[in-house]
């Protein structure tokens, strides 16, 4: 089938989709943004997250023809050019990224906390970030990283 | 076409011993960063892998024929079509590439299907008919060296004992236990991926995610039929790694699906696949005896454990011989009597994980030690700082400490740490959360705390050594330096490392890290604590070289300065097959942690309130670094200790999900205060010691000592599980 879909503001055609396919493998294989990442593609670990029409999804449990006529903003689009948003920006200076495979969704996820939310306490930003798995840092860092980002934006 | 990582340019300056940015950062938090499932080329297929449905099963019959009419597919093969050794494994070449007759562990790779899209190859790979004589498993680690023999040397991989002092001494105040440890999985959130090319000379490029690029290529070339020259590894993002990507595991099917078909082919393994892809941290039974003065200080220790390496060896002979020699802990023993076994089941094959061998020991030692606490009135970090070993105690093995060993200052450092406020009201930050189990009735708040040694880069007489390459020419009319390894990044931050070593040596900011791969010789493998100390050194040292020929020049003009050099640390020894005795490792790591819990008695429910820890890290290059590796190590520890398990039945495994295998998340995770202890060692460069592993052994038993004390329960096995706490 073919899947028509905004991806980070541009309009998108993938054809030959297959219907089984997710909005993860859609946008890795098909729209060359392998940004999120397909850490466990079942929902557990938050490393595929997106905005769907401005709310954050697993994009491992959305098909690909969901997003028909939809808006998705990845972790790519979240960038201006050079410059890096506050929270992309943050997780890099306070150390929150080891290996790097949970960061794509970690920093989408947190960038919708903080749109939501300026100021979270701690059990607000652990709570909004409870999805999203990270093997390397103990999470302390990725706390850092979301203060330092709340104080700056 | 998307292969490799480009190559690392950062702007950010900062010599060693400051926390400057990693050159990959940007990237990674861009999502630009290419991680090998990432990886993508022109005309590429699919690869999938057909594995066993049983732990142990005689093949009677493979049939491919319908599996190779489906549309799409480029090719099916198996055993037949692997035209060198279809034997490889780090230690012994024990483990097939793809099954012949006979199949050891549920999981074990049959066939491969090449295909269009993965979907064609999933239901090629459904049409391929395999018939199978179902055997019974062994499955038992404790009796495993007299059942069934799995491999024709039997099924002991290897015994390492250890006599030092009496075997017979008797002491005043004894204790003994018999412990057990889970099989614990590195769950590294990069899945097993890669991307082979094939070449028109029948040479084929492997981009992958792995920790040691040359021991790869070595395996992979066997059991083409290459020689090593046409086999060419480069290292692809890698997404976490902890001891599991030691072994192969896609590799070599990639390369023969493209060297079959005569197209690029990416496999990637989804989560379920990568449970059953890589080998696991070796479930252990451990029996342990302590014999002490009435002062606590200890007269013996002996010890009896078993390690289940599971169907093929990996690291099993190593894993082994660490349990061993570190098996009495940090601690001053004359009298030491152990037997290590490692064997052969039918269980998952089970190797590196973070700790290796240490962890197992380390859960089992500390308990005893507040065992003896308990039976002697004293406090556990009392007890434990009456033996503490200090520079120049004398191991099990013999081998004297020749640097620091600050044993007790780190359990000192943790114990006068700041306390945390009272139990919470806040239902958040109580055990259960916001389940809502409890508003603080039934919980129990207790302390804990643990101890640990860990050997730090490879031991008994290995040749460990890494190969660094500096190139200097200028650029915009400033000095610019490129440095090129085969050690691999995993996400430790080695490429920081390499920068800070270079701008520290040879006074140039401006560092490229060139992509890692098989072009440079062997860089050694990410494991055992010791790129930092072993690839540190070489950049070092070619750094050294690349400085006599600068000879305080700032301008080079047309010059370029290109230097390679291999360093080795200090050699080791191997020990003695009868007494244990040598100097078999380079240098020990040390780590202490005080965990504060908070215990639902009722419901049995466990929420870790604090994990605080102190470490001697020689010097830390990057601190900030150091303190992300102490932190990590400490969650995985953490993961042990209350909800990480593969929990198998009857040689299945019965959790290959994240749904079903736990990692702690962020809720699960305490604040952690890490105190960073920087005592040269005169032997390290810059007198590092290695950081990433010894955090990950202290880590668990001081949460389950917490625990005890809280509960009253005797808790010998790790993971602690809310059924244990409750009895129901």
């Amino acid at each position: 089938m073919r899947v028509n879909v905004t991806v980070n503001g541009e309009q998108r055609q993938a054809d030959d989709v297959w219907e089984g396919e997710s909005l993860l493998f859609m946008l890795r294989e098909r729209l060359g943004l392998p940004g999120s990442k397909n850490a466990c593609e079942q929902g557990e670990c938050g490393s595929c997250t997106v905005y769907l029409d401005n709310v954050p999804v697993c994009a491992c449990l959305v098909a690909a023809g969901q997003a028909q006529d939809r808006s998705v903003r990845t972790v790519e689009g979240l960038a201006e050019g050079d410059q890096l948003d506050p929270v992309q920006e943050a997780f890099v200076e306070a150390g929150a990224v080891q290996c790097g495979f949970c960061t794509p969704g970690l920093v989408v996820q947190a960038h919708d906390l903080l749109d939501r939310v300026p100021n979270p306490s701690d059990p607000e930003i652990r709570e909004a970030l409870a999805g999203n798995l990270c093997r390397c840092t103990g999470y302390e860092k990725i706390l850092d990283a979301v203060r330092l980002a709340a104080s700056r934006r | 076409m998307t292969l490799t990582p480009a190559e690392l340019t950062s702007a950010v300056s900062g010599g060693i011993g400051t926390s400057p940015q990693r050159p990959d950062g940007n990237l990674k938090v861009r999502g630009e960063f290419a991680y090998a499932s990432d990886l993508w080329h022109e005309d590429m297929i699919w690869g999938a892998t057909l594995r066993s449905p049983h732990p142990y099963a005689r093949i009677t019959s493979v049939d491919i024929t319908e599996a190779l009419k489906v549309p799409g597919v480029y090719a099916v093969l198996t055993a037949d079509d692997v035209p060198g050794r279809n034997l490889y494994g780090l230690e012994h070449k024990d483990q097939p590439v793809l099954a012949v007759d006979v199949v050891r562990y549920q999981g074990e790779p049959i066939a491969l299907v090449g295909a269009d899209h993965p979907e064609t190859a999933l239901r090629a790979m459904k049409k391929i008919v395999v018939t199978y004589e179902v055997l019974e498993p062994v499955v038992d680690m404790e009796t495993a060296v007299d059942d069934t023999p799995l491999h024709p040397g039997g099924n002991l991989v290897r015994h390492v004992p250890i006599r030092r002092g009496s075997q017979d001494v008797t002491a005043e105040v004894v204790v003994t236990g018999r412990y057990e440890v889970g099989m614990q999985d590195q769950a590294f959130l990069g899945p097993e991926s890669g991307l082979a090319v094939p070449a028109s000379d029948g040479s084929v490029d492997l981009y992958i995610a792995t920790q040691w690029l040359h021991v790869d290529r070595d395996q992979i070339a066997a059991a083409l039929g290459l020689p090593q020259e046409q086999v060419r590894l480069t290292l692809s993002g890698v997404g976490g790694a902890f001891g599991g990507r030691e072994d192969l595991s896609m590799q070599v099917h990639a390369c023969l699906l493209a060297l079959h078909t005569g197209k690029p082919v990416k496999m990637v393994y989804n989560r379920e696949e990568s449970f059953y892809g890589h080998v696991h941290r070796h479930p252990a039974v451990l029996y342990y005896e302590h014999g002490a003065d009435h002062t606590g200080k200890l007269v013996y220790v002996r010890t009896r454990m078993y390690l289940d390496g599971g169907a093929y060896a990996s690291s099993t002979p190593a894993v082994v011989a660490n349990a061993a020699t570190l098996g009495v802990g940090p601690y001053e023993v004359d009298n030491v009597t152990v037997d290590a076994y490692g064997v052969y089941t039918n269980n998952p094959p089970c190797g590196a994980m973070r700790g290796f061998g240490a962890v197992q020991a380390g859960f089992a030692y500390e308990s005893q030690m507040d065992k003896l606490a308990e039976a002697l009135g004293m406090s556990p970090v009392d007890v434990r700082v009456r033996n503490a070993m200090t520079e120049g105690s004398v191991m099990p093995t013999g081998q004297v400490v020749d640097s620091a060993a600050p044993v007790a200052q780190l359990l000192k450092l943790v114990q006068d740490k700041p306390l945390p406020a009272g139990t919470s009201s806040d239902i958040r930050e109580l055990p259960g959360g916001v389940s809502n189990t409890t508003h603080g009735e039934g919980v129990v708040r207790r302390v804990g705390y643990a101890v640990g040694i860990k050997n730090i880069c490879f031991s008994e007489g290995y040749d460990d050594y890494s190969t660094a390459r500096v190139r200097v020419s200028m650029v915009n009319g400033s000095l610019s330096a490129a440095v090129h390894t085969a050690a691999c990044e995993v996400g430790q931050g080695l490429v920081t490392i390499m920068q800070q070593i270079v701008r520290t040596e040879l006074g140039i900011e401006r560092v490229t890290v060139l992509p890692m791969d098989t072009t440079i010789g062997n860089g050694g493998s990410t494991s055992a604590s010791r790129q930092t100390y072993v690839t540190g050194g070489a950049v070092k040292a070619a750094c050294a070289l690349v400085r006599d020929k600068l000879a305080g020049r700032t301008d080079i003009g047309d010059e370029v300065i290109d230097e390679t050099t291999e360093w080795r640390h200090r050699a080791t020894e191997a020990i003695d097959p009868v007494t244990g005795q040598g100097n078999a490792h380079v240098q020990y790591g040390f780590a202490a942690h005080r965990a504060v819990v908070d215990v639902d008695v009722d419901l049995g429910l466990v929420r870790v309130v604090a994990l605080d820890c102190a470490q001697d890290v020689g010097k830390a290059l990057n601190p900030q670094a150091v303190v992300g590796q102490i932190q990590g190590g400490s969650a995985q520890g953490l993961g042990l200790a209350v909800m990480e398990e593969i929990q198998t039945s009857g040689g299945k495994v019965r959790n290959p999900s994240f749904t079903d295998y736990l990692i702690p998340t962020v809720l699960d995770m305490p604040p952690m205060s890490i105190d960073v202890l920087e005592l040269a060692d005169p032997h390290a460069p810059y007198g590092i010691r290695g950081v990433g592993e010894p955090p990950t052994i202290s880590s668990t038993p001081a949460i389950v000592a917490a625990i005890r004390a809280a509960t009253g329960l005797a808790l010998t096995r790790v993971p602690v599980r809310p059924e244990h706490l409750t009895g129901t």
